[in-house]
């Protein structure tokens, strides 16, 4: 299962080929075209990887569930006369034909375009290694970039800052003066 | 081949009446929360401070202490 999947991904790249077996309808090509796997043609697009912008477009997107065209424009003689039976009332259509006539409008289901796939350990996987490399660039930069710290860190300016904070009264009634014990000269 | 026709209507209105109720009602826990885990506390605890509070006496403490410009300790 899991193959054919990321086989049906990479082909999704390719807009040149597809494949029309799919998991459900696979019997139902084996039916109706002669062969079992076979090319689903899309015949005006180039042989590299670019797209003729100029012609209307298949998308697979979530959001926007009727493209410009049919996924499959190039029918052969089977397809083309189950077009013609489309013409006619639906009730005379059997559940596989319909499906087929649905594998020829599009390309994925809706569930098949959401199934889930290995991405994001890809993307927490370069989140960590950016992370580590960032982490690297620090230490170098702590260690050659910064000047030394002002004299104002120091542990003994630290003490006198404190002590004078307190001798202010700074914040005495839910902050910082009010952690100390003036009483007993310690904090509280 | 035969399910059930799926909601075609009222989805947004469905949500709403869902939805609406619950984020009003989390929004009035969240300030009432807010106000007395908060608000009222900082209240009392400003109030209490400023009930036994000498301003007097904290000023000469703080002049001792020698933080003041204008005015030295009373030693020097």
């Amino acid at each position: 299962m899991m193959s054919s999947k990321e086989a049906r991904s990479l082909k999704m790249l390719h807009l040149t080929t597809g494949r029309v077996g799919c998991l459900l309808s696979k019997q139902v090509v084996v039916a109706l075209t002669s062969s079992g796997a076979r090319m689903s043609s899309h015949g005006h697009h180039e042989v590299s990887d670019s797209v003729d912008m100029s012609q209307p477009m298949y998308w697979d997107r979530l959001d926007t569930p009727l493209p410009d065209r049919p996924w499959k424009d190039v029918l052969d003689s089977t397809d083309k006369s189950l077009k013609q039976k489309e013409k006619g009332p639906w009730t005379a259509l059997s559940k596989e034909e319909k499906i087929a006539l649905y594998r020829l409008k599009f390309n994925h289901t809706y569930p098949e375009m959401k199934r889930p796939s290995h991405e994001w350990k890809t993307v927490i996987g370069g989140m960590f290694i950016v992370f580590g490399i960032t982490g690297l660039v620090v230490l170098w930069q702590c260690h050659y970039v910064y000047p030394p710290q002002p004299h104002t860190f120091g542990e003994e300016w630290q003490a006198k800052q404190v002590q004078r904070m307190l001798d202010m009264q700074i914040n005495p009634i839910e902050g910082f003066s009010a952690q100390w014990d003036y009483k007993n000269k310690q904090w509280k | 081949m035969s399910l059930a026709k799926p909601a075609m209507r009222g989805l947004l209105g469905k949500r709403l009446r869902f939805h609406l109720p619950i984020a009003f009602a989390l929004s009035l826990v969240a300030a009432a929360a807010f106000k007395y885990g908060v608000t009222e506390p900082r209240k009392q605890a400003y109030a209490d401070f400023y009930k036994q509070y000498d301003a007097t006496k904290e000023f000469n403490n703080m002049r001792e202490a020698g933080i003041f410009q204008s005015v030295r300790p009373t030693g020097e």
